[in-house]
């Protein structure tokens, strides 16, 4: 038997490349959720305010985030070195073809929804890592009366702000932090920008639920009893919990704040 | 005939893998519905002959849905319309009098055109070759039971090897990938003690040859396993890429 190459110049091993990556975003998915919940506070921001400097300032989270990029990178140059690879494996095209009688839409148009998904993510972060990170966000001021719980805000200007603070005084908890959101506020109001959030949704939903199961099929994971776990959490919590769950946000703002 | 069908049919014909290919369109006139698919061709053919051209080429054996000689791209589909079917399993009438009927031959870089319908399936048999197979030692006739097998292990090992190479699966397949034909062959053996003495070698050996064929990634979309015609599993699949990420990163020095 004739040696073989080696595994990542492989298709099998360029899948599982795109496996574990699509695998990893979709941990990041379950995180970024939880922690944006926090939007839905009723409390001036403060508590997305606290979780957006925690998330930027803290050394594990940051490292982990750089891991983060590198996979969607590696997530989209894999799917566009393995899209040509895969056009070339059949250069004269049927002239006619019933994909529906066989498969599934999202399952044979990833690239579509990929395609969609990255440029949502560059919009994304533009409208608020960029802005948050080049100090293109308005400040605020926390004032918590500790004996109360009740705190007010105030927004400060670019000279009353150097860096987050957080300190007591006189039983008054003072924080002062960027107002990350503020922008969220202000960029939910654009209608624009609405629809493209719902809409790429929607296609992270369609991307999630043929992605997560075809993740551990391509892993090799196949289990008689499992299997079919793997494609209900697929379906319905990547697939649908989690989009409507990010969607909710851009509704919430443009509709109710 | 009372019943017999008028069929318009737009066939690929190409002279050869160097030539480009057209459709030209033929008329099949009185076609019975309980002919094959594969009848119905030969009864173009004749008429073809009888006018002095050039009859359509296409791929066929044993006729009774065995040998994986037929192929066929019908109406979009491998096969044709029905499910768990070859070509010459498909009769007539599954068709309806008047209708225009597209064939089309596979199409995959893997699979270049001989003639018309004809394709070049030998990358399969190049495949089988670099590790489809189970090395056995001369000697004696062992006992047909002296190695016990659970009966579902050797059912499971019989559905892969029920594969008849025919290539419905690249054809189906958006990459024109042949996961399905490879994982069914590295499964039959994987899953059998008999198997086991080539399995790492085995996995790395025929996906490397496959990938150096030209087919395609699996993208999971599941067109193949619907167009099997003997219902081949995406199962295989997943038993294949589990072989082959195994031997690659915990076996490779049992690989040989």
């Amino acid at each position: 038997m004739s040696k073989s190459k080696h595994l990542l110049s492989s298709s099998l091993g360029k899948k599982l490349i795109m496996s574990l990556t699509g695998l990893f975003l979709c941990t990041f998915l379950i995180v970024h959720l939880i922690g944006n919940l926090q939007l839905f506070y009723h409390d001036q921001g403060k508590a997305f305010n606290d979780y957006a400097y925690f998330m930027t300032h803290f050394t594990p989270i940051k490292a982990v985030s750089y891991l983060l990029y590198a996979s969607i990178i590696i997530h989209a140059i894999y799917a566009l070195i393995l899209t040509i690879h895969n056009r070339k494996s059949r250069p004269v095209r049927y002239a006619m073809t019933n994909g529906a009688a066989n498969s599934a839409w999202n399952s044979r148009n990833m690239g579509i929804l990929g395609t969609v998904l990255l440029v949502f993510i560059v919009t994304h972060m533009s409208n608020f890592w960029w802005k948050y990170h080049n100090d293109d966000v308005p400040y605020i001021e926390y004032r918590t009366d500790l004996s109360t719980q009740e705190t007010t805000a105030t927004e400060l200007t670019a000279d009353g702000f150097s860096e987050y603070t957080k300190y007591t005084d006189n039983g008054v908890e003072i924080t002062k932090a960027r107002d990350l959101y503020r922008q969220v506020q202000f960029a939910f109001k654009n209608w624009g920008l609405v629809a493209l959030y719902v809409i790429s949704m929607a296609a992270l939903s369609f991307h999630l639920i043929h992605g997560f199961k075809s993740a551990f099929q391509t892993l090799g994971f196949d289990h008689k009893r499992y299997a079919p776990l793997i494609r209900f959490v697929g379906i319905w919590f990547f697939g649908i919990a989690i989009p409507i769950g990010f969607a909710a946000m851009p509704i919430y703002f443009y509709f109710f704040s | 005939m009372s019943g017999n069908m008028n069929l318009t049919l737009k066939v690929w014909r190409q002279k050869n893998d160097k030539t480009r290919g057209k459709f030209i369109t033929y008329q099949a006139n009185g076609i019975s519905p309980d002919m094959s698919f594969l009848e119905m061709l030969d009864v173009v053919n004749e008429g073809l002959v009888r006018k002095g051209e050039d009859p359509i080429h296409f791929d066929h054996d044993c006729r009774e849905g065995i040998c994986g000689m037929c192929s066929l791209h019908i109406n979009g589909r491998p096969h044709g319309p029905k499910q768990g079917t070859t070509t010459c399993q498909l009769h007539m009438r599954s068709f309806h009098d008047g209708q225009t009927i597209v064939i089309e031959p596979w199409r995959a870089a893997a699979f270049p055109v001989i003639k018309d319908l004809a394709v070049d399936r030998t990358a399969f048999d190049r495949i089988q070759q670099a590790g489809g197979y189970v090395n056995v030692n001369t000697g004696g006739v062992p006992d047909a039971n002296g190695i016990p097998i659970p009966k579902v292990v050797a059912d499971e090992a019989f559905e892969s090897a029920t594969c008849i190479g025919c290539g419905a699966c690249v054809a189906a397949c958006k990459n024109a990938s042949a996961m399905l034909f490879v994982s069914a062959k590295i499964s039959q053996y994987a899953l059998l003690p008999q198997g086991q003495t080539e399995r790492y070698s085995r996995a790395q050996a025929m996906v490397a040859q496959m990938d150096t064929e030209g087919f395609g990634s699996c993208t999971n979309t599941g067109a193949c396993e619907a167009e099997c015609p003997v219902g081949i599993k995406l199962t295989n699949i997943a038993r294949m890429n589990r072989e082959y990420l195994t031997a690659k990163l915990f076996k490779e020095e049992e690989a040989h």
